[in-house]
This record gives structure tokens, sequence and C-alpha cells, in this order.
């Protein structure tokens, strides 16, 4: 006769272990990372290039790109003066702990200052597989509609901050501003919300403002 | 599409515990998943009969426990599941809120067949030869 056995385990506790050891990996080498999760379009890589473009003569950056084909994404980062390297997940739809600790394994860490990893156009999935990384962050993006907080609040949920990116196209669509950030405060109250355009250039000095108090 | 990575670091799992137990087959696998978790049960079934063959738990039947997505209310004190279109208290309408569930993916119990033992009269007897 079988016999029921309680067991109380995190499934992705193995993922959730890898990630531990990725961070070590990256204090010791005095690495500050940042993993930028959205949707498709959102503006992912955009924001990147803007970043790399506005910090790169002070720090040195490093960009490990994940998508699921192609390595455009990597060429932009490399283009606006990052090291790059690209990571073709192979048709998973995100990143997880052991695909970072190989893109890690690429990189001179030593080298690297701030480290900035793209991951796969998502709004569900990401949110499940912690990298390591010391700050995760979504870009919402004013098109995509205010309702996405109600719609995928797993990934609202975790972040420790959040980028609005698009703002100049405010005037043109229907954009709730008010209802998508009740819905943002209900899941994740005072998390730091950068609204910002990478057309316009406005918003982007508070945030390279941040990411340079996270490197000091 | 991420099923299969989440079916292998379940099977790891479930390997490693069983061994512990010392059980020989796992028949049985008891899992609490939240809705907010984007894991599809049927999804799951189909690559663990793939990928659990040859190993302790093959063939083993998933047992899925939902957990809704559940807030609770700071002004009315209400636990309730938010309507999909806002996050409002159902009852007092209040936006005083915050996530209590719906995030969860553990395995909480398994069922196993163990080696037999040996009684505790052949153990006796056993000892006093």
């Amino acid at each position: 006769m079988p016999e029921r056995i309680a067991v109380v385990e995190q499934i992705m506790g193995a993922n959730e272990r890898l990630a531990t050891q990725n961070r070590r990996k990256l204090d010791a080498a005095g690495v500050v990372a940042i993993n930028l999760m959205a949707s498709p379009g959102a503006g992912k890589t955009s924001l990147i290039e803007h970043t790399v473009k506005a910090l790169r003569a002070e720090y040195d950056i490093a960009v490990i790109d994940g998508d699921v084909a192609t390595g455009i994404d990597a060429g932009r980062a490399a283009q606006a003066g990052a090291r790059a390297v690209q990571i073709n997940t192979g048709g998973e739809c995100h990143l997880d702990a052991v695909m970072l600790q190989q893109g890690l394994e690429q990189l001179e860490l030593e080298r690297v200052d701030l480290l900035i990893v793209e991951n796969v156009g998502n709004l569900i999935c990401p949110a499940a597989f912690a990298l390591g990384t010391h700050k995760n962050i979504l870009i919402a993006s004013i098109p995509e509609g205010a309702d996405k907080p109600y719609k995928y609040p797993g990934m609202y949920k975790g972040v420790d901050a959040l980028v609005i990116n698009k703002i100049d196209l405010q005037p043109y669509v229907d954009f709730d501003m008010a209802y998508f950030k009740k819905g943002v405060e209900a899941l994740n109250p005072g998390v730091l919300t950068f609204p910002l355009s990478c057309k316009t250039g406005e918003g982007l000095a508070a945030w390279h403002q941040w990411l340079e108090t996270l490197l000091e | 599409m991420h099923e299969l990575s989440v079916t292998q670091a379940l099977l790891d799992l479930v390997v490693e515990r069983a061994a512990k137990a010392q059980a020989v087959r796992v028949t049985g696998i008891h899992i609490e998943i939240g809705e907010l978790s984007s894991y599809v049960d049927e999804s799951v079934q189909f690559y663990w009969d793939i990928i659990s063959k040859e190993t302790a738990a093959e063939g083993a039947k998933l047992n899925f426990k939902r957990i809704p997505f559940s807030m609770h209310c700071k002004t009315c004190e209400t636990t309730f599941q938010p309507d999909g279109r806002t996050f409002n208290c159902v009852k007092c309408g209040s936006d005083r809120v915050q996530v209590v569930s719906g995030e969860e993916f553990r395995l909480v119990g398994l069922d196993v067949e163990r080696k037999a033992q040996p009684s505790a009269r052949e153990v006796k007897e056993c000892l006093s030869e």
C-alpha cells in the first residue's frame, strides 16, 4: 500500500539556489546587476542603448541578452558601447539562473561595473525565475494599455522598480494613468517608478541617476 | 513554453525526496499551485509522463491543488478574490488592499511505496540469535 509522506518544498528551489550562487559571484567581482523584464516592444533594448551611452564614460557596462533566436539585441548593445553576450534560449520564454550562469562565464566580471540583463520579452514567465541580479525591473509602456497590472499581477508584484516608457505617446492613446497606478500600488506598494521616453529623452536623467546611486 | 524546465525541476526534487524516504516507487505527487503562477497542469503532466520514464516516479499521478489569487482588505478585513477589472475590495470598495495568495508553487506530499521493512518481531528474533 502506498503511504503519504508530507513534504513542503518550493519546486523552483534549485533555480533559487543557483540564483544565490550567481549573486555571490557578482558580489565577489563588485558588479551591480539589473534584470530588465517587459513585454516585446516595450523598449528594453532602447533603454539599454540610452543607458549605456549615458554611463559608459564612467562605468564599464556589460549586457547579457536573452532572446529566443537572433542576435539583434546584443548587436545593438555592443554598438552602443557595451560588452555584449547573447544567449539564445532555444524556445524558452524566459532566462533562468542556469542561463545567466552561462552568460556570466563569458564575461571578465572583474572588469565590469554594471551588468544589464535583458530578459526575454514576456509578461508572464520571467517573474517565476530568479536570476540572482540585485534589482528586478519591469518596463511598461503606454501603448500596451493601462490594464496590464490587472492582467499580469505576478509580474508587477515582484519587481524593485517600474519604468513607464513612451510617455510621449500619452496624448495619442487612451491610457488611464490613475487606473494603472492604482493597480500597481495594490500589488507593489510604494514601488519606485520612472516615467520616461526613450524617444524624447524626457525622464531618462532620473533613471540614470538612480543607477549611479546603485553603483556608488 | 516553460513547463518542460519546470517539470524537470519537479522531477529532480521528487526523485531526491523519494530516495531520502527510501521509497522504491512514487505513485502520486501532490502540488499546490497558485493562480498567478503560469503553469498549465495538463502540460506539466504531459512532460512528466515523458521525462519520468525509468525513474522511481515513472507514471506517477500529479495532483494539483489550485490556490486562488486572493487579496485582503485592510479597511474591512475581508479576504476576497478580485473581480478581474480592479483590485478594490468586493465588499466595501476600498483600495487599501494587499495580495495574500496566488503565487504558490510547491510540492506538499508524495504517495510512496517503501522497501518492505522487517517487523519488530523479526528484528527481535534476529538480535536474539
